[in-house]
């Protein structure tokens, strides 16, 4: 087990590699760098153009050189720790993905937890009693939020709430509690606002995560080893339990490694919507400036987070069922 | 064999399936005995109702499943007990299962999860079964390991099944179904999955086993071979009936249903010759969708008697030596 997770993580290292050549790539796709939209914004509010300024900028951000002399430069940089300076921000990238990224980490975890809370006993709910009147209830509430765009959900949320408490639910936490410093309390008022970013990301993955674990679940009920554990004399919840859930879990512990990249996909709207302090809106506002640095640090950022979380569902998998172990 | 005492008495059995196809008269009245200790064989073509009539017996039919009419009286210390009328999750049966009447299933590969080592899957029964702790379990699991022949079973009990040969897995799988001790195992074709040296090894070890703990057996299979291995009294079943049985010399030597005969006729003979001729038995099975009026074999039996085989079912009829079937050409009036 514990060589299958070296190997595991030994692998990284050449992913890492490959994906660091794939966001560059992505980054430099569009025609133009940082000084020609810098010089649009200029130009747009009929400010002075300097071309020999510019140029001398150009040069000084070394926007000039060939573009896998950039690339180097870049991936030595990130080596260091030193993931550039946004040059829309005037910051370093490193200062602003930290103040962000905590903020996307707590919404896709805490809708990543909602999703499987929500979706496993659901799940096995509706594959033990197939065709009952609850299996078909939660089919069609599944559906519904399998359909709902998450930005409607969003909006819906924030009327009803506003409706109910006369509040509005924006940001993260209560005004007394924005700028004190960590306390239980200010962790109790972050999980009051948590649950309504969550939930908006979550439902959609909760509900395909439903009909996952039902037909998982489905698949195994019929297995023959299920019909042998029976002939043993086990008691059904014990043997449900024990033999086709572990094996339903399979392919739904596997979905974790997707389900944290896509949470960070489905919090863009939900943060822009919510006024939320987090990596999607940062993300789009680099990629519209054409920050290069900002933007290629959020991808190479995100591209290890869904590594790692890949990382997270082999252990799983490995630790669910032994013959993965020996796998590479 | 008629001194010791009946053991499981199965007394028109009916089970049938519930599908948007329609219903599937699986097993449709049948009835047998079997005495403490003795080997009866089930044998008949795939969809006969044999696997049906074994899970009847344990009340584990998949769930579209249901026995609708019959009894399954089973003696358990000294008193009756109807299968049937017992709750399918209840306390009773369960301790029945796996305790008193065992099972072992067809195919090896399929009948062990492949997450959880033998050994757990072995020492689970023993401990659900006889009150003893995690490692009395595993001694006696180790022990019916070394019965059953596993070789090196301190090191084979800690094995995943997708580690063992077919063989082996079968091995445990009886180790598994013998653990506590039932006085019925019910095989369900044991050697079917098997290669054929595997399969001599594994009848081999079921007939040592059976005379060693004096347990009854049920061996369901198509293969006529292994029931005259195994067994002493044989059960043809044809499309849910149980249309002849008989002590197993009686039926290889003078079968009374023409299916009996014609399907004995199509079983190659040894020393027969390279040109010897087989003899299938015309037609097919029927849709069990579409059963027969009469006696379900009528479309196809060389003896049929018209307006009477298609219209009225047979009656059960004893002949000599407890020799019983199910055909209107035995009915004496």
């Amino acid at each position: 087990m514990w060589s299958f997770i070296l190997r595991r993580i030994l692998l990284m290292v050449p992913t890492l590699l490959v994906v660091s050549v794939i966001s560059f790539a992505i980054i430099e796709a569009p025609p133009g760098d940082y000084m020609d939209s810098y010089v649009n914004a200029l130009l747009q509010q009929q400010e002075a153009v300097d071309p020999a300024e510019i140029e001398s900028l150009r040069k000084r951000y070394g926007l000039d050189a060939p573009t896998y002399v950039r690339y180097f430069r870049w991936l030595g940089n990130i080596m260091q720790g030193n993931l550039g300076r946004s040059l829309e921000w005037n910051q370093p990238v490193t200062k602003l993905i930290a103040d962000r990224l905590p903020w996307s980490l707590a919404i896709s975890v805490a809708s990543f937890f909602l999703a499987y809370a929500l979706a496993i006993p659901i799940g096995f709910y509706s594959a033990t009693r197939q065709y009952s009147i609850g299996d078909y209830v939660f089919t069609l509430i599944g559906f519904i939020g399998l359909a709902t765009p998450n930005f409607l959900l969003a909006l819906l949320i924030l009327w009803y709430y506003f409706v109910a408490t006369g509040n509005v639910a924006v940001g993260l936490f209560s005004n007394e509690y924005l700028v004190a410093p960590w306390s239980f309390a200010k962790f109790i008022d972050l999980l009051k606002h948590l649950w309504l970013p969550a939930l908006v990301v979550g439902t959609a993955g909760t509900a395909g995560l439903i009909r996952v674990m039902r037909a998982n679940l489905l698949d195994e009920l019929e297995r023959p080893y299920v019909m042998v554990a029976r002939s043993k004399g086990l008691s059904e919840t014990k043997l449900l339990f024990k033999y086709p859930f572990r094996i339903a879990m399979n392919p739904v512990a596997s979905t974790i490694g997707w389900t944290l990249p896509t949470l960070v996909n489905g919090e863009l709207l939900a943060s822009l919507v919510l006024g939320l302090p987090t990596i999607a809106p940062l993300f789009v506002g680099a990629l519209l400036s054409q920050d290069m640095f900002l933007a290629g640090s959020v991808v190479m950022v995100l591209s290890t987070l869904t590594l790692v979380g890949t990382l997270l569902s082999d252990i799983v998998l490995a630790w669910l069922d032994p013959r993965i172990r020996g796998a590479i | 064999m008629s001194q010791s005492p009946l053991l499981l008495s199965v007394d028109n059995l009916a089970t049938h399936f519930f599908s948007q196809e329609g219903i599937l008269e699986a097993v449709d009245g049948v009835s047998f005995d079997i005495h403490a200790g003795e080997a009866l064989g089930i044998a008949g073509e795939s969809g006969c109702g044999k696997s049906v009539t074994a899970q009847s017996i344990l009340r584990i039919v998949p769930k579209n499943g249901k026995i609708v009419t019959g009894a399954i009286s089973l003696l358990q210390n000294g008193e009756s007990v109807d299968l049937v009328q017992l709750d399918d999750r209840g306390q009773e049966i369960r301790e029945i299962r796996g305790g008193e009447i065992a099972m072992v299933f067809q195919e090896p590969m399929a009948a062990f999860s492949m997450v959880y080592t033998i050994g757990n899957q072995i020492t689970e029964v023993i401990r659900l079964h006889q009150k003893c702790s995690q490692d009395e379990a595993r001694e006696r699991a180790i022990e019916m390991l070394q019965r059953v022949g596993m070789p090196i079973p301190e090191q084979t009990i800690d094995a995943y099944p997708f580690a063992l040969s077919g063989g082996m897995r079968q091995r445990a799988m009886i180790a598994m179904a013998l653990s506590c001790h039932p006085s019925l195992l019910i095989a369900d074709e044991p050697t079917t999955a098997v290669d054929v040296t595997i399969q001599a090894q594994v009848l081999e070890l079921m007939k040592d086993l059976q005379r060693d703990m004096g347990m009854a057996l049920i061996v369901i299979t198509h293969d006529l071979a292994v029931i005259s291995e195994l067994c002493d009294r044989v059960m043809i079943m044809y499309l849910g009936k149980d249309v002849e049985s008989a002590p197993a010399d009686v039926i290889f030597r003078d079968p009374k249903h023409p299916y009996t005969v014609g399907l004995l006729r199509s079983v190659p003979e040894l020393g027969e010759g390279h040109t010897q001729e087989l003899d299938p038995i015309s037609g097919s099975v029927p849709s069990p969708y579409r059963r027969p009026a009469g006696c379900p074999f009528h479309p196809r039996c060389p003896e049929f008697i018209p307006d009477v085989c298609d219209v009225e079912l047979p009656p059960q009829i004893e002949l000599t030596g407890g020799h019983r079937v199910r055909c209107h050409l035995y009915v004496q009036d």
